[in-house]
């Protein structure tokens, strides 16, 4: 049994949460929000895979083969489609502060908003 | 950061850590997953649904009712993105200067890279699409694509087609609303043939491209709907470009 995926997972969660406590700067910001939801993929795909499954697709395997778990595949895709709505939204938020604010530093904008 | 957030910040970091420490104690090894959901779902795919992706048969036909949610979830964040972006008083538009400034930017070679790539990009999308119920791909995938060959012509620096994008953007929108509620009629289509929301209920086939029921129809309204939200994001943030160079 291997952890290594796991820790993997653990580890681009960790390195985005710190970027998102550390960041100067919105966009910045919402890059490490993606790299924090990478974590999630990891983890999900790596929860389904089974010891020597190929992939869940017939197209050229035979249909009782071993293969890995769909229904996380799914959900990776889910999570993948909700990741970039996300960052629109996010975007299309930091536009507009920089547009009232003049700045796109989260520190600068609470201070002016005082 | 001042004190408060970094207490903030410390709280949150213990429960973070205790709660994936005590989640981590309940994972399946690596490779030793044995719930039977997904194995089942995997292997009645050929034979109950005709078609060979399962990945695509769980998310548009098993578990078509979570999708739904999603494709509302990209709905109202794209309808989010564009009422945040809306045209504010003061903002008027001499778009057509500014465009050509953008696209004198662009450099010969790659302005004749980027249109040469959006051509086979499209056909790509709809080759993706088609046979997603068969092989990796479907409408989310197909969808990116489409929206990939249109950041191809932009980074070509063919802004005015962006630009006229935007003024036509009524018929993104209708290919965006089209592909949402084409989804949910497929959902009522069954509820009304079967009596079950999202029962497949059309004729699975048994080889090529019109296999798996409902499963092709709805790959191609959630690329309709994902290709035309990502289009409208990609023109609207396009547009505040423009904007943002004149202040």
């Amino acid at each position: 049994m291997s952890v290594y995926p796991y820790i993997v997972a653990a580890w681009l969660l960790g390195a985005g949460l710190y970027g998102v406590m550390s960041s100067r700067n919105y966009v910045h910001l919402i890059i490490c929000l993606t790299v924090m939801q990478a974590s999630t993929y990891v983890l999900l795909l790596s929860v389904g895979y089974v010891s020597h499954g190929k992939a869940p697709i017939f197209a050229d395997i035979p249909t009782n083969s071993t293969v890995v778990d769909p229904v996380v595949q799914a959900l990776t895709l889910t999570d993948v489609v909700v990741e970039a709505t996300v960052v629109a939204l996010l975007l299309a938020l930091v536009v507009q502060a920089n547009k009232r604010f003049n700045t796109v530093d989260p520190d600068a904008m609470t201070r002016m908003r005082e | 950061m001042t004190r408060g957030r970094s207490v903030t910040a410390l709280i949150g970091l213990v429960l973070l850590v205790g709660g994936l420490a005590w989640g981590a104690t309940g994972l399946y090894g690596f490779g030793h997953y044995h719930a039977s959901y997904g194995r089942i779902v995997a292997h009645a795919s050929v034979p109950d649904r005709s078609a060979t992706n399962s990945v695509v048969v769980t998310a548009f036909d098993y578990r078509a009712f979570d999708t739904l949610g999603e494709e509302f979830i990209l709905f109202v964040s794209v309808v989010g993105v564009l009422v945040l972006l809306r045209r504010l008083r003061g903002e008027s538009g001499r778009d057509e200067e500014n465009v050509a400034e953008e696209d004198r930017r662009a450099s010969e070679s790659t302005r004749w890279i980027g249109l040469a790539a959006a051509g086979p990009l499209v056909v790509v999308t709809v080759y993706i699409v088609v046979h997603g119920q068969l092989t990796p791909g479907g409408g989310f995938q197909g969808g990116v694509i489409l929206m990939s060959a249109i950041a191809f012509v932009a980074v070509g620096g063919e802004s005015m087609v962006l630009l006229r994008l935007r003024r036509t953007s009524r018929w993104v929108e209708m290919a965006e609303s089209a592909g949402a509620a084409g989804f949910a009629m497929i959902g009522f289509g069954g509820l009304i043939a079967a009596g079950v929301f999202f029962q497949n209920f059309l004729p699975k086939g048994t080889s090529g491209l019109l296999t798996g029921g409902v499963i092709p129809l709805a790959n191609i309204a959630v690329g309709l709907e994902v290709g035309g939200a990502l289009l409208m994001v990609i023109a609207e943030l396009f547009d505040q470009r423009l904007r943002g160079r004149r202040l």
